[in-house]
């Protein structure tokens, strides 16, 4: 076989830049723990890393071991009660993102496939707003999440129903329709905050929540998130093997046993849910699920169970980082976490998106 | 010895008939090949006779029992599908798509077993493709490709295994090489049905041939039988001619037939690859 040595050298080199998982981790999961220690310790209020760690102390080992340890009440409600539920739900938010990205690009067979791309992200927004103008998100931590969850799912739903014809939906219809109801709930978001603009409460609420954000977060929005992101994630983690296979076109897939319209259905709640999850404790927060899947790809492969997983972790530490940025860069006022992930994630997908047009071309010295 | 049959089968698409009261029936040890022109319907023919497409009317049957009774697993462990657009659009290892040659064997949980990775190593070193395991398929030319999906799907070790146009790709060594690869298959037991229209390829390895024409079975039978100057006009319309060699191979060379189509060169005849090597 002359072709497999007569292969330039190029090539060679960029098979072997895909590292093994175990590397990958070991370089991933130390900085994951320098960002979550710096996403507790970073904030306006300076507290010394000795008092941080006996709050977290206090909190997580038997009360045996800290009854020596005493902290002020104060440095105990800003590190317990403000900043690591702050930190957690980040972390949530930027997995459940990043998991339905992995389940998007692989589904929609297209690396640059986002999270919100059946209408799901559009929906939660639209929830958001409506319990904002309705004025329920007052009354209740619960409402906005729980409309915004509901709003995910209904757009969902449209979106599917409109696509399918016979029981068959075409993952371009899908794509399509995702689009065109996304653009809709989209419109109608911005016609409630217009129609609102004079109750500058009403309307500055609608506007940050539009613009992503996870200020003032308690271990409420942490139950809210978490258990649906982690559901998520592992309902995901079982359907890996379809969407390996679904990967590589429908027909390979039902070739090699998968049903493939009872599969699709399940990986697009599945993403649904997720993405619902991330919005309704978070608003809109953009790039973190286009972004964080294909940059991981680049790095261990597109096997999907092993992908799913990295992108997850590495996606809530990413939305951590850019959460402390949020804080950090502009005191006192915050900047929205959407402009930040959009201002790191934008340049850097800009990037990846040259890199892929450069590849496409190569690909045509090896017809 | 199993048996995949479709009987008088209408597949539609829009009003357009793309198979009109095909039956065809193909037994393990046997390689079929469906022949035809562009647009006859053979990739649609296969697809039937795999499961991928349900016909308007008529039967698939496995083994006496309708096909669609299967769940999809059970097909996709009986009877493997390699289809004619072998792009990958995502970077997987050649390994990893052999991996997925055994899911419809593998639980969703289960980890491989030792037979899976024997039955993997067996279908790379039958598709030659032994030394490309660990690179990434869009590192592969064509052919290479094309090899590696053929071994995904001889990973599932199927019965019956459908190969639409596998040498469209592939130079001629190449393809002499996935026609003796589809030989040796049948001869040890599973059955395969090959789409192709190229004549001097098939003709000394076919056991059986199905001829069609616009959607229509024009002839099934023996490459004897089947392949007659005049049947050959009047499908790819070409005048044919036939040559033996002391062999027994036969060999195909080709005139425009002076009415068709696009103004011809007169005289100018085309032979196709030699097929003398069985």
């Amino acid at each position: 076989m002359s072709e497999t040595v007569a292969l330039p050298t190029v090539r060679e080199n960029a098979n072997r830049s895909r590292f093994s998982l175990t590397i990958f981790y070991l370089v991933l999961l130390p900085l994951v723990v320098v960002i979550l220690l710096a996403g507790v310790g970073i904030g306006s209020t300076s507290i010394t890393w000795p008092t941080i760690v006996r709050v977290i102390e206090l909190k997580l080992l038997p009360s045996l071991w800290t009854a020596s340890l005493s902290v002020s009440r104060a440095d105990n409600v800003i590190v317990w009660l403000i900043r690591v539920p702050r930190v957690v739900v980040a972390f949530f938010v930027g997995a459940g993102l990043a998991a339905a990205g992995v389940v998007m690009q692989g589904l929609f067979r297209n690396p640059l496939a986002e999270p919100g791309i059946v209408g799901a992200g559009a929906g939660a927004v639209l929830g958001g707003v409506v319990s904002f103008v309705a004025g329920w998100s007052a009354r209740s931590v619960i409402t906005l999440p729980a409309l915004a969850m509901l709003g995910a799912l209904l757009s969902l739903v449209i979106v599917y129903a409109m696509a399918t014809r016979g029981g068959v939906t075409p993952v371009a219809t899908l794509l399509l329709s995702g689009v065109a109801v996304s653009a809709l709930l989209g419109a109608g978001s911005s016609l409630l905050l217009s129609l609102n603009i004079v109750n500058w409460q009403i309307a500055q609420d609608i506007v940050f929540w539009m613009m992503g954000g996870l200020d003032a977060r308690t271990w409420t929005h942490v139950w809210l998130c978490a258990p649906f992101v982690l559901v998520g994630v592992l309902a995901a983690v079982i359907q890996t093997r379809d969407l390996d296979l679904l990967q590589l076109g429908e027909e390979t897939a039902a070739s090699f046993g998968v049903n493939v319209e009872s599969s699709k259905r399940m990986l697009v709640l599945t993403a649904a849910i997720l993405t619902g999850a991330a919005v309704a404790v978070a608003g809109m927060v953009g790039f973190v699920g286009l972004l964080v899947p294909h940059a991981v790809r680049l790095v261990i492969g597109p096997a999907n169970r092993a992908l799913l997983l990295a992108s997850a972790v590495t996606g809530g530490a990413f939305l951590v980082l850019c959460d402390i940025c949020a804080r950090t860069l502009h005191p006192p006022t915050e900047i929205r976490l959407g402009i930040v992930t959009a201002l790191l994630g934008g340049p850097l997908f800009i990037f990846l998106l040259l890199r892929q047009y450069r590849g496409a071309d190569g690909q045509h010295e090896h017809p | 010895m199993s048996i995949l049959e479709i009987r008088n089968v209408l597949v539609e698409r829009g009003k357009r008939e793309i198979l009109s009261e095909v039956s065809v029936q193909v037994r393990t040890g046997e390689l079929l090949v469906v022949l035809g022109p562009n647009g006859s319907g053979k990739s649609t023919l296969l697809r039937v006779l795999g499961g991928l497409w349900q016909p308007s009317s008529g039967s698939v049957t496995l083994d006496g029992r309708a096909l669609p009774a299967f769940s999809r697993r059970e097909i996709a462990r009986r009877i493997g599908f390699v289809p004619q657009d072998t792009h990958v659009d995502f970077a997987f290892t050649v390994s990893e798509l052999l991996a997925m040659g055994r899911y419809p064997h593998r639980g969703r949980f289960s980890s491989e077993t030792p037979a899976d990775r024997a039955a993997i190593h067996a279908a790379a070193e039958q598709c030659d493709i032994v030394p490309l395991l660990d690179r990434s398929v869009d590192t592969l030319s064509g052919g290479e490709r094309q090899r590696v999906l053929i071994a995904r799907s001889l990973a599932v070790q199927p019965e019956f295994i459908l190969l639409d146009e596998p040498t469209a790709n592939l130079d001629i060594e190449h393809s002499l090489e996935v026609l003796e690869l589809a030989d040796a298959l049948a001869a040890k037991g599973a059955a395969v049905v090959l789409a192709s229209h190229d004549l001097n390829l098939i003709a000394n390895h076919a056991t059986g041939i199905v001829l069609l024409q616009s959607g229509k079975v024009i002839a099934n039978g023996s490459p004897e039988e089947v392949l007659t100057p005049v049947r050959l006009e009047q499908v790819f319309r070409v005048r044919t001619e036939l040559s033996e060699a002391t062999d027994g191979a036969r060999s195909f060379s080709f005139q425009r037939l002076p009415q068709s189509g696009l103004p011809s060169v007169r005289g100018k005849s085309v032979a196709g690859p030699a097929g003398s090597r069985s």
